[in-house]
């Protein structure tokens, strides 16, 4: 990785996430799912948080919540203070909290460089040309000069996740919300795509709420990782990973990694075996 | 970074040169022409009522010079335009409505889902009982044939697009009415490719029935006259006739759906 992959120049002052308490019960036709139950957790901003638990255990919901997607039942989130999710409010999405999705979401039938200029134009933050021209220089910062004219379907799905990342980031959001991003990729190509998030992370200091599968990925990239319960899914445990910054695929060897990385795997193993369990009792 | 480009006519020549399966195809086609005209030169008894391919060739070469050949293509081609256009106006908007807003559809789908089961065909009586002149009840016909498919094709579109373009389009700050415009629509049109698709096939088959049953003019009623003259090389030419319109009209709406979708080659 280049030079510019150094310790975080500018730290967030904003996005600060306080997830307190929440519960959330889908109840279509008359059937009660609890999907998230007294859950709270505190993101710091600016902090690299990662989330992880077995399928089905209400992390997306949470996303989904955060995005304004979706309703709390009960509980409340607050971003710096100010309420973004409580029952009575409306979901409200906005351009300060930006995810970006496990199959990808790019418009297919819009060029790389008209999706990254997306949100900037239809908010009227930039015109044309100058959202262009920023589009250019963070596609440029992370290896994407050549392709501004291409249709996100003659990309690879390295480019693609990279060039969703550029065109969240362009918003200058409080937080990035990734939904497993590099979920369905190849070993190599994760690598490769986690070392241009470090950068963009250590370069923007924005606040990232990241979930994944991958216990390796939590911890190497995040600041905290939390695990959580199956269904109804509250947070069981979070664990702060100290590897310093900026970090290196050395690091996956070193002892430390090894050690938070036993812990993770006993804390997700019981709750993967309880959702099993749970699984089975349902098909019962 | 892989780019396609396109190739050069001369390079796309070559290329079907040296290509054999394109060979077998020629070959094909020649064994199909070849047995038809050993098999109708009393080799095989029931073939006796079919002409050869020379006399059709031959029948084809005097219909070139008769106005009246040509003005069936005028005639039917314009029956299929208006049909297949009029469908496209009414029925897209209609399919999107319904897509889009829960409410339009549960007023508007039961009605709709009653009717589109009738054949196009057996609209034809009330057709003509209803429009004032046999053209218009013959256009009515064809779209009818390609209408139920289009709005078939976009609601079908609009309900799988995928709730993450919608999702991101919102956090960005797009209005309701920029997701439509911007979103939903875009994100249709390789569905109302589909429909026109299969929409032009079908009106060409209804347009040609339609002509042999009420028809004065057309592709359908030349072959329909040929039939009811005992000119049985009319017959055949008539087919190939229709055929080739349908082919060229097949390919015209093709490439109306690749400017339409740049991203995109389908088919």
């Amino acid at each position: 990785m280049s030079a510019s992959n150094t310790a975080p120049v500018c730290r967030a002052a904003d996005g600060a996430l306080s997830v307190r308490d929440v519960t959330k019960i889908y109840d279509p036709e008359g059937v009660h799912v609890v999907a998230l139950e007294h859950c709270s957790l505190e993101i710091a901003a600016g902090e690299f948080v990662a989330v992880v638990g077995p399928s089905g255990c209400g992390k997306s919901t949470l996303l989904n919540i955060m995005a304004g997607f979706d309703y709390v039942t009960h509980g409340e989130i607050l971003l710096d203070g100010a309420p973004l999710a409580t029952p009575d409010t409306r979901p409200r999405p906005g351009s300060d909290r930006v995810v970006v999705f496990q199959h990808g979401a790019l418009f297919p039938w819009k060029t790389v460089l008209e999706n990254v200029t997306y949100g900037p134009v239809v908010q009227k933050q930039l015109d044309q040309p100058a959202a262009e021209a920023k589009a250019r220089e963070m596609l440029a910062r992370v290896g994407l000069s050549n392709i501004e004219k291409s249709y996100p379907g003659q990309l690879s799905s390295g480019m693609q996740r990279r060039v969703e990342i550029i065109r969240a980031l362009i918003n200058d959001p409080k937080v990035l919300l990734l939904d497993e991003p590099f979920r369905a990729m190849d070993t190599v190509t994760k690598s490769a795509s986690h070392e241009y998030l470090l950068e963009l992370y250590n370069a923007t200091g924005k606040t990232i709420f990241f979930i994944t599968h991958d216990l390796e990925e939590a911890i190497f990239l995040a600041d905290k990782v939390a695990v959580m319960t199956t269904r109804p899914g509250h947070i069981k445990l979070a664990i702060s990973v100290d590897l310093p910054r900026p970090r290196n695929y050395r690091m996956l060897a070193s002892q430390e990694f090894l050690r938070l990385k036993a812990q993770l795997v006993e804390a997700v193993h019981e709750e993967a075996v309880k959702a099993f369990q749970a699984g089975e009792r349902e098909m019962a | 970074m892989v780019v396609k480009r396109k190739a050069s006519l001369a390079e796309r020549i070559n290329k079907k040169l040296a290509n054999k399966s394109f060979w077998r195809g020629v070959t094909a086609v020649i064994g199909f022409f070849a047995v038809w005209q050993v098999s109708c030169m009393g080799v095989l008894p029931f073939m006796s009522a079919i002409p050869t391919p020379v006399e059709v060739a031959h029948a084809f070469w005097k219909l070139l010079f008769d106005p009246k050949y040509w003005a069936g293509w005028r005639d039917s081609s314009l029956r299929v335009f208006y049909g297949f256009v009029a469908a496209q106006i009414l029925g897209i908007p209609l399919g999107l409505g319904m897509g889009w807003n829960r409410n339009f559809k549960h007023l508007t789908f039961p009605v709709f889902e009653l009717l589109r089961p009738i054949p196009p065909l057996a609209w034809v009586p009330v057709s003509i009982l209803f429009w004032p002149t046999n053209e218009l009840s013959i256009a009515f016909i064809t779209f009818i044939g390609a209408f139920f498919t289009i709005v078939v094709n976009v609601l079908g579109g609009v309900g799988s697009i995928k709730k993450e373009l919608v999702y991101s389009a919102v956090s960005f700050g797009a209005s309701p009415s920029q997701v439509f415009w911007r979103v939903v629509l875009p994100a249709t049109i390789p569905s109302i490719a589909t429909g026109m698709m299969v929409g032009i096939g079908i009106t060409w088959n209804v347009v040609i029935a339609a002509e042999m049953i009420a028809g004065n003019t057309g592709l359908g009623r030349l072959t329909w006259e040929a039939y009811l003259a005992g000119y049985t090389p009319g017959i055949i030419v008539g087919m190939i006739s229709i055929g080739l319109a349908g082919y060229v009209s097949s390919g015209l709406v093709k490439w109306v759906s690749e400017l339409l979708m740049p991203w995109k080659r389908i088919f």
